[in-house]
């Protein structure tokens, strides 16, 4: 236990992490996350922004995503990811700004970062949460998230040590709209003098993988085993094609042999959280359930009025996918047409 | 170059499910597996032995049981096998799990490379790479899809991250957790097996390890599973009726009244 911390622990606090100066979107998601969770507590937001030089440029777009404070850090050693350098520099922040709750994103930064910390500090974490909330009666975090391939979930709590410190996973929390006019704090500190740097960061290169398309997509059709055939897959290409959208599949379709490994969207497939899901002949095992159940709209089309599915659906269509699908493409294609 | 690979024993998840009545898991027959992502740790360790020489030492905390996943390991071409196993261990989250895990590697104190998967498939956290090798003392690189270069006290290895790869160097001893692009695990030799049964595995209590009882079990583990329940998914959904051109009519209308088109 870190002397002297606990009694002093207040305030939310996020490291938003960057690469190359460009955050990843689950930092504005653990901006929105977190200002909730700080209303709530009747505390300040903060966010500690580490990175080479120049990085306070991009401390405003934290304020304007919902942060009242951003702590920023510029070393060289910094420039780039490796765990060294910014364990050594967040061990420091914690022991000066003392953080009720921190929150890192469930990335492969985060989820390299964050324990290793969390070790440091000989507090506890909570991996890859799909939902936080602050008990009333307590006043701590409820880190809530899926275990045994999101059969179970499971409410984890840190009790006495501080900070409590979770990762959350990417495309589930919510962000608030950016207001550039929000106002903020931003406060220089300088890294401790002596920061390790022992995994040498020699190169980084980009690439662009087609589950890309599939996480951003505002629209996703996805099919499960009721297409029957993997050449009935055409028809969910066609009605995302007209809606501007990308095509996924359920494990069960991946299982089969049907479609390839990136179009699973499920526990141990692709987090997504479109403004439209449409669910073609996949049943809602809860695998799948876990991994796009906090999209805005969810239709599920299915011949078997039974199908979980339809439990965390918005709109049901109950029948043959086979039918609807493409009577569904002819109708976006006339209302576009008309419109 | 001498390399220990950390396995755990898990249930195959797809099984697993609450008793209703006790709010706990129903753990009795659900069979048990080498966590599959440690399988590609052990895999690695296994062809850098044959490749560089030495010695692939696999390491396990659990209840006794643990040791037929540690035979398996042997039957993969592990060398040698040590359980920790002790009910003071019980209830371990994480952090204590990490604690004890790097208190055993010290014990055995000569190695170059420690192996993690990537995660285990019951508890999905990849946390206890990371925290044994701060406990170690050691740098760690997590989600390695491929060793470049190792030798003469440096690795270089690939790491995978969301949107490509990143080329990283580090000094060994270090700990690698990896992801199953790594390669192809092989099926158990014969010879493999017969050694797997003989062989004998080193179980130690947390008195060998010289533990400072605060740090393990229960009484070392900050987190604590308040609650544990079946997801519910409970919502109404509006069903649309007709044929399916007037379904597909329906539901554009309320696309549109919901201006998501």
């Amino acid at each position: 236990m870190v002397e002297g911390i606990e009694e002093k622990a207040q305030g939310v606090w996020v490291f938003a992490e960057q690469r190359q100066g460009q955050f990843p979107s689950v930092v504005f998601e653990l901006l929105g996350a977190g200002r909730r969770l700080a209303e709530s507590k009747g505390e300040a937001l903060g966010a500690f922004l580490l990175g080479g030089r120049d990085i306070v440029n991009q401390a405003q777009a934290l304020i304007a995503g919902g942060a009242d404070r951003v702590v920023v850090v510029e070393d060289e050693a910094l420039a780039n990811f490796t765990d060294d350098p910014y364990v050594d520099t967040l061990e420091h922040l914690v022991k000066k700004y003392h953080p009720d709750i921190l929150l890192f994103g469930a990335t492969s930064t985060g989820r390299s970062l964050a324990p290793r910390l969390a070790a440091r500090l000989k507090t506890g974490l909570t991996a890859d949460c799909t939902g936080l909330e602050i008990d009333p009666e307590k006043g701590i975090l409820l880190q809530i998230r899926p275990a045994f391939g999101g059969n179970i979930m499971a409410t984890v709590v840190c009790q006495e040590r501080r900070p409590q410190m979770a990762t959350v996973r990417p495309r589930v929390m919510k962000r608030l709209p950016p207001d550039p006019n929000r106002t903020g704090e931003v406060i220089p500190e300088t890294a401790p003098s002596s920061l390790r740097r022992r995994v040498a960061f020699l190169d980084f290169v980009a690439e662009i993988r087609e589950t890309a398309n599939l996480e951003e997509a505002d629209v996703i059709v996805s099919g499960g085993r009721g297409m029957g055939d993997p050449k009935n897959f055409r028809l969910l290409e066609e009605l995302a094609r007209a809606l501007g959208g990308a095509v996924g599949a359920s494990r069960a379709a991946v299982d089969a042999g049907w479609v390839p490994y990136s179009y699973q969207v499920g526990q141990t497939g692709k987090t997504v959280s479109p403004k439209v899901y449409f669910a073609c002949g996949i049943s809602g095992a809860v695998q799948h359930l876990v991994g796009m159940k906090s999209s805005d709209i969810i239709v599920a089309i299915n011949k078997d009025p039974e199908a979980p599915i339809f439990k965390v659906a918005t709109y049901g269509l109950v029948g043959d996918v086979l039918e609807i699908v493409p009577a569904l493409t002819a109708e976006i294609k006339r209302w576009r047409g008309e419109s | 170059m001498k390399v220990i690979v950390a396995i755990k024993q898990v249930p195959d998840t797809a099984e697993v499910k609450i008793n209703p009545a006790t709010n706990t898991l129903i753990r009795d027959g659900v069979p048990s597996i080498i966590n599959p992502f440690d399988r590609y740790a052990l895999e690695e360790a296994v062809r850098i032995k044959e490749r560089l020489g030495g010695s692939v030492t696999v390491l396990s905390m659990g209840p006794e049981q643990v040791q037929e996943a540690l035979r398996e390991a042997i039957s993969l071409g592990a060398d040698e096998a040590i359980l920790l196993s002790d009910r003071a261990f019980a209830g371990s989250d994480t952090l204590a799990t990490s604690y004890a895990l790097a208190k055993a590697i010290a014990k055995i104190g000569d190695f170059d490379l420690l192996l993690f998967g990537k995660q285990a498939i019951d508890g999905d956290t990849g946390q206890v790479g990371p925290e044994v090798a701060e406990v170690l003392g050691l740098p760690h690189i997590t989600l390695v899809r491929k060793i470049v270069e190792l030798g003469d006290g440096r690795a270089r290895v690939e790491r995978l991250v969301e949107s490509g790869w990143e080329l990283l160097e580090t000094p060994l001893p270090a700990l690698f957790t990896v992801v199953k692009e790594i390669n192809e695990p092989r099926v158990p030799s014969v010879k493999g097996m017969l050694r797997a049964k003989k062989v004998m595995i080193t179980v130690w209590k947390a008195q060998d390890l010289g533990v400072e009882p605060g740090r393990i079990g229960l009484a070392g583990s900050p987190t604590r599973v308040a609650k544990i329940y079946t997801p519910v998914f409970d919502r109404e959904a509006e069903i649309l009726t007709g044929t399916p051109a007037e379904q597909a009519q329906a539901l554009l209308k309320k696309l549109a009244e919901n201006r998501v088109i």
